[in-house]
């Protein structure tokens, strides 16, 4: 029934995890490239160490800021049980990106759950899943903060979106003293994902 | 100009540009608050904090009397705060145009209640626009100001919190200045005592009625007719994007921005063209229901939810009876993420002590401290709206005393929530003597909406410096003589200030205020004066912790516990050292060192 090629991208991770930035650089890209572009987030009490999750939707036009459940293309956690949180709005067939991150809960850090043990497991058998550990491949590019944009490499080369001009989309969102650090992290975050599908 | 990704709040501050406003205020409050601090960053425009909605509206109000273009903000909750001037003003009508925006909240994503405010509109007799995206956003608030001249009237800007935040692309326009209407006294139309009130009245429902044959010709009301007509749709705001996702080209759309009052003239003319209608709304059946009263047959709230917020596939379930197909997986590897308390909280130092006291009622407000009532803490029992901590704790306390219960009722808010109208709730135990304690949680800052100033911090909205207005004077102006201040991160200070306090409360009313900054503030130099910052963190000895997890209760997110060395360990990255964990520790296994840059 839908006439159009909208593309639907969420990233999903916990307050603080720098997902606005990610998705900031992502959507300044995709505009420049001539797309329509939408992206919502949710502001206020859920910031406070929760949950987080911004959703980001290109195509040629576009309607609905937001994606219903199953109907994500690609799912990039910046956490990892994350993942498995917003599994379900997956599309079939879509894509996982996750970081093997794990950011202890209050259920779990008061003692009252386990932080679950084989998500990565279950993410695997479940959808097409590419693991990576993007906190030591920003440390080894020199910034361990930088793991979102390690994550936004992933995403962009997992998209095929990787011939865009994401040189002048980082320098419109980052300080110019993080420019050349950052660009080594979305590299090698792309180099990852290319690893992947080869 | 090239076009600009921006959210519904960016764009309609840039309308407010475009249309010439010289006033703006709002109070904060979640989905509404970067509307005006994105008017404060043009300087041609006065941007302002207002203590709450009450004042906002009534100061943009007078702005209009005074013959500029002028605005109000704020969420759906902050419109019944500001309902008693913008009633009346309904009558009068401006003199500069004025829109004040509502901005709702379905699904609660950070809101105490979902009320859909459309009604208010309707309520109130005065014009309403709804836009569906940030392009929308920007012109219809820019235009809202011609329609508040032509008809008179205040203009109410609905929004949803998905126009709000989500950002899609905008085209920019300039800024057409407004030539100030010089002031003119004229009682008849601003004196509103009932005499002239009477007139008024009769001379809003002639307005109505003119505007009801406006919002036919209006041109954010129109019909987009596809090839197929055997399914046409009503709908508004954001409502209309999740049609257009779901029905796409097969069927046909009658769009509204002009909500109040319908374009019946309009709808009835579509229906005509349709084999079936569809209203497409969320929450309450605002369309619908005037569309029956017309006599005009639809399907809506009976297939679609009263409850929450829509999307795509809801409406794809109850119009098309179509399910999405979803991966399906070992649910139990899902566990909970709850907002905490940020690590170096002021307020966890005041709650861990609250927690820890029987016979104890809490009465909370709204605001982060909210969070005091999750788990672990676990330290509230009841909150309701803004300012209305101490008020509730007054009506608890006549209640128990009248009934024999022994409880202590201790009540809390923020500093921003106190002067927004928590100094009134002070004023009813003062002058009406409840025997309660009413802490005053003062954090330097408006800290839930992400940090806008208060008559508290000495700066004003766009960053001008300003009388800091000082909780404890305030308080001791009206009376209470019982008044503390206290560091709440100094755990020990902090019980002997609660202990003091439920001594103090048999003879009358106490006023606890612990004063500290938010932890994520950006401190002020007033702030470094006072706080003389030093960055720190804590780190556990291992071989001195003996797994007791009693800092874990606490419930500071830094802090986690690993259940095979048993013991417990602090992410330095989180950590700030404000050492509220080692002062729990039994064993002394926790130290406060520098923090490595």
């Amino acid at each position: 029934m839908k006439t159009h090629d909208t593309k639907s991208i969420l990233l999903v991770g916990v307050g603080g995890q720098g997902t606005i930035l990610a998705s900031k650089i992502l959507t300044a890209g995709l505009v420049a490239a001539g797309y329509d572009v939408k992206m919502s987030e949710v502001h206020g009490m859920s910031q406070r160490g929760g949950s987080v999750s911004t959703q980001v939707r290109y195509g040629t036009k576009v309607y609905s800021p937001i994606i219903g459940r199953g109907q994500a293309d690609i799912l990039v956690a910046f956490e990892t049980m994350e993942a498995i949180r917003y599994l379900p709005d997956l599309k079939p067939g879509g894509k996982v990106v996750v970081n093997d991150y794990q950011m202890p809960s209050l259920p779990i850090l008061s003692g009252e759950r386990e932080y679950p043990d084989n998500i990565l497991e279950e993410l695997q058998s479940k959808a097409d899943t590419l693991v990576l550990d993007a906190a030591a491949i920003a440390q080894a590019n020199g910034n361990p903060k930088s793991m979102n944009v390690v994550l936004l490499g992933a995403l962009i080369q997992s998209l095929g979106l990787q011939d865009l001009d994401w040189d002048t989309a980082l320098r419109s969102c980052v300080k110019s003293k993080f420019v050349e650090v950052n660009l080594r992290c979305l590299d090698a975050g792309m180099r990852t994902a290319e690893g992947d599908r080869g | 100009m090239a076009r600009q990704l921006v959210t519904g709040n960016e764009a309609v501050a840039r309308g407010a540009y475009e249309a010439g406003v010289s006033f703006a205020s709002a109070y904060p409050g979640t989905p509404s608050t970067e509307i005006l601090e994105n008017v404060g960053t043009y300087r041609e425009i006065t941007a302002e904090w207002a203590p709450n909605e009450k004042v906002a509206m009534e100061a943009a109000i007078g702005a209009s009397m005074g013959g500029v273009r002028s605005m109000a903000a704020m969420k759906h909750v902050g419109l019944n705060v500001a309902a008693d001037p913008i009633f009346t003003f309904a009558y009068m009508g401006v003199s500069g145009g004025m829109v004040f925006v509502s901005a709702d909240d379905p699904g609660m994503h950070s809101s105490q209640n979902e009320q859909d405010n459309r009604n208010y509109a309707k309520f109130m007799k005065i014009p309403m626009l709804e836009p569906s995206d940030s392009q929308e956003a920007k012109d219809m608030f820019r235009d809202a100001f011609d329609i508040s001249e032509k008809y008179d009237t205040p203009v109410m800007f609905r929004m949803t919190t998905r126009v709000c935040h989500s950002k899609s692309l905008v085209e920019l326009g300039e800024r057409k200045e407004f030539a100030a209407i010089p002031y003119v006294k004229n009682r008849m139309k601003n004196d509103n005592v009932p005499a002239v009130a009477r007139n008024l009245r009769v001379k809003m429902l002639e307005r109505d009625r003119r505007l009801a044959a406006y919002t036919n010709d209006c041109p954010y009301n129109f019909a987009e007719y596809n090839g197929s007509k055997k399914i046409g749709i009503v709908t508004s705001g954001i409502s209309y994007q999740y049609a257009k996702e779901v029905f796409g080209d097969s069927a046909s759309y009658l769009k509204l921005g002009l909500t109040n009052p319908l374009p019946m003239d309009m709808i009835r003319e579509f229906r005509s063209n349709v084999d079936t209608l569809y209203v497409i709304e969320e929450l309450d059946p605002f369309l619908e229901e005037q569309i029956r009263a017309a006599g005009i047959d639809c399907v809506g709230k009976d297939k679609i939810p009263l409850v929450g917020e829509l999307n795509p596939n809801i409406i794809r379930k109850a119009l098309l009876d179509e399910d999405v197909p979803e991966i399906l997986f070992n649910r139990n590897l899902i566990v909970d993420r709850p907002p905490t308390l940020c690590a170096g909280c002021p307020h966890r130092g005041f709650f861990y002590e609250c927690a820890k006291r029987s016979d104890t009622v809490m009465v909370g407000d709204i605001g982060c401290y909210a969070l005091g009532g999750s788990e672990p803490l676990n330290a509230k029992d009841m909150a309701i709206c803004m300012g209305a901590a101490f008020s509730l704790a007054h009506g608890l306390d006549k209640a128990f005393r009248k009934s024999g219960q022994d409880k202590t009722i201790v009540a809390c808010m923020g500093d921003s929530t106190f002067f927004h109208t928590g100094i009134n709730s002070l004023e009813e135990v003062v002058y009406n003597d409840s025997h309660v304690i009413c802490c005053i949680l003062d954090n330097r800052i408006t800290g839930m909406t992400g940090h806008q100033e208060n008559p508290g911090t000495g700066y004003s909205l766009q960053g001008e410096p300003a009388t800091i207005m000082d909780i404890e004077t305030i308080v001791r102006s009206l009376g209470i003589e019982r008044v503390r201040t206290v560091n709440p991160l100094h755990l020990d200070d902090m019980k002997a200030a609660l202990d003091w306090a439920y001594r103090e409360v048999h003879e009358g009313p106490v006023v606890l205020i612990t004063r500290w900054p938010c932890v994520l503030k950006k401190l002020s130099t007033e702030d470094r004066r006072e706080f003389r910052p030093v960055p720190a963190v804590c780190t556990v000895h291992h071989d001195t912790c003996i797994g007791c997890k009693k800092c874990l209760t606490t419930g500071c997110p830094a802090l986690s516990f690993d259940k095979y060395e048993r013991k417990v360990s602090i992410d330095p990255l989180q950590c700030n050292g404000c050492t509220v964990c080692a002062q729990v520790c039994p064993k002394q296994a926790i130290v406060k060192g520098a923090k490595k840059a």
